[in-house]
């Protein structure tokens, strides 16, 4: 069979080809933990300048991980801030408490901010005198940014998709690139081959790779890194696999634009970065209502969709099919113009 | 030998653009004939070569093989077809190219073992089939192409410049190849050449420039239509004519 022969000789071509393999397997696995490194260091205690507060607030502060540092005035406390290196200053003034956070780290400034409510609140309900008042009233501000500052820590999942895509589609566009250049394509096509066999082929012998390497990411991201997951392994692999099939299909399909492999790289940055944007890593409601159809052709936004499904909300496949069929519906249009762009090489 | 008709190019013309690549071009190949296509560079040989094996259209015209009108997949099993460039896979071994080839020709194990071990005998490539064709040398490259070019038995052989970076020794056993696989198994051969010396092997000779055919016939009918000693005057006279 024709396709078996084109399969075979596709795999053989990258067993002889170590650093490809490497790409393929290692490469996603070190980054993935380099950055489960990064995301998962130490917590910094945050450091918070204070006017004004009783003892008994400064001890809750401290017990809850803040370093604190006392003032005796407010004259130019946003100085005080950027000078002293402070993550935040607070003031207190009866029930009214006024937070100053530097927010050059969003992280930081978040779970400093976090932590101070929680302590005023805890103050609050212990003190039964001032009950009469519901809520203690504290103003925040930023010395950097605003409180819409998003901050992005949650997005493993989407991240082992990403990785699935971006190694796929520039693997597969290279290969069927490489097989252009060299003007095999074209002695193939000098053969009774069809191009439906050819593109089959393509799929097969790359989306065997795609499911090895789907299942070293997932396995490893679930094990050793303790990437969270709710729903089952199985479902993952599943979408990733599908995936995998979309970033083939448009990874050939582009292949047929880029002239050498320098020109398959300019890919990346028009058709990789533009679908991080949108795959959730940044919310996607709060963007202007053409980005948001915009998004709706971005193949990753529906497997980062299924992906946090699955990984976060423990979903099922119920909850993932309609994001597994359009994938899919996406694998079966590019899979076609594939077909049609072969008609360059020979018309039947 | 027949007297079928093998090929038929009909009123082929093709442009890129505003070249004008081939012009009108007519002509018969008969069956179990070797003809040689000769002219210079951009003379349109290539182009030619590639609709026979369906991978351009004319613009205008037909271009028939086997009596079917071209492209066209089944014919495309009885076509051998080796390209100016060599078309291999470097990763593979030698070996491992020709049975790929085998299998999308969906030649049976037998067939397959057998005509590897011939084809590869005959390019004289029988003791490298094992190493990496990235370790080949430029003149085995072009033989091992040749040898998948006659892999699946085909009734056409279409050889874009198979002879050049052979040494001259090889070059002498690869004429005397076709030159039995004309005689002894009916084959038509089509060979594109630079080179006068090898013309003389051939039973019909073209002469292409500028997209047309400037001169054809046997080559001692050229010569003799010119009034010449040799193919190379042919050439220069023809050519000298046109302009």
């Amino acid at each position: 069979m024709r396709i078996a022969a084109l399969v075979k000789r596709i795999l053989l071509q990258i067993r002889r080809d170590k650093r490809t393999l490497a790409l393929l397997f290692v490469a996603p696995i070190i980054v993935l933990t380099l950055m489960n490194l990064v995301f998962n260091g130490d917590p910094v205690e945050p450091e918070l300048g204070i006017y004004s507060g009783n003892e008994q607030l400064v001890e809750k502060l401290v017990e809850s991980d803040i370093i604190v540092h006392p003032y005796e005035d407010v004259i130019d406390l946003k100085t005080y801030i950027v000078e002293d290196d402070l993550d935040g200053f607070l003031q207190v003034d009866g029930i009214n408490t006024m937070l100053t956070l530097q927010n050059d780290d969003p992280t930081i400034a978040k779970n400093l901010e976090m932590k101070v409510k929680q302590v005023l609140q805890q103050q609050f309900a212990s003190a039964p005198m001032q009950q009469a008042i519901s809520q203690p009233i504290i103003e925040t501000d930023y010395v950097y940014g605003d409180s819409e500052t998003v901050l992005f820590d949650t997005f493993s999942p989407i991240l082992v998709g990403f990785f699935v895509f971006f190694f796929v589609f520039l693997i597969a566009g290279i290969g069927l690139l490489n097989e252009r250049t060299t003007g095999t394509l074209e002695r193939l096509l000098a053969t009774p081959i069809k191009r439906g066999e050819i593109v089959s082929g393509y799929m097969i012998a790359y989306g065997l790779l795609a499911v090895i390497q789907t299942v070293i990411i997932v396995l490893f991201a679930v094990n050793v890194l303790d990437i969270v997951l709710v729903g089952s392994m199985w479902h993952v692999i599943l979408i990733n696999i599908v995936l995998a099939l979309v970033a083939l299909s448009l990874g050939i399909l582009l292949s047929t634009f880029a002239s050498s492999e320098f020109q398959m790289v300019q890919f990346i940055p028009l058709i990789i970065v533009p679908q991080v944007f949108f795959s959730g890593i940044f919310s996607i409601e709060g963007m202007a209502g053409w980005l948001q159809v915009l998004a709706k052709f971005m193949p990753l936004y529906y497997a980062a969709d299924a992906l946090k499904g699955v990984m976060y909300k423990g979903g099922g496949l119920g909850d993932i099919s309609s994001d597994l069929y359009i994938l899919l519906g996406f694998t079966i249009v590019f899979i076609i113009l594939n077909m049609f762009t072969l008609k360059k090489y020979r018309k039947l | 030998m027949g007297e079928k008709k093998a090929i038929q190019i009909q009123q082929v013309s093709k442009s890129f653009g505003k070249k004008i690549v081939l012009n009108q071009l007519n002509y018969d190949i008969l069956e179990g004939q070797i003809y040689g296509f000769i002219g210079p560079s951009g003379s349109g040989k290539t182009t030619l070569i590639k609709m026979l094996v369906g991978m351009d259209v004319p613009d205008h015209g037909a271009v028939v093989l086997l009596g079917e009108k071209m492209p066209n997949l089944p014919i495309l099993q009885k076509i051998g077809y080796m390209a100016q460039s060599d078309a291999l896979y470097t990763a593979l071994t030698g070996k491992e190219n020709l049975e790929f080839f085998a299998s999308i020709f969906r030649l049976t194990k037998a067939e397959r073992l057998e005509r590897i071990s011939y084809a590869a005998a005959l390019v004289n490539l029988s003791d490298d089939l094992n190493k990496k064709v990235s370790t080949y040398s430029g003149g085995m490259k072009r033989r091992l192409s040749l040898a998948i070019a006659i892999l699946q038995n085909p009734q056409i052989i279409i050889l874009d410049e198979p002879t050049v970076g052979i040494d001259p020794a090889l070059r002498v056993s690869i004429w005397n190849e076709l030159l039995r696989l004309k005689k002894e198994e009916g084959k038509t051969i089509i060979v594109t050449t630079h080179v006068m010396d090898e013309a003389e092997h051939c039973d019909e000779i073209a002469m292409l420039r500028n997209g047309q055919f400037i001169a054809t016939g046997s080559p001692d009918q050229l010569k003799v239509k010119y009034g010449v000693s040799n193919l190379n005057d042919v050439f220069i006279q023809a050519g000298g004519k046109l302009s």
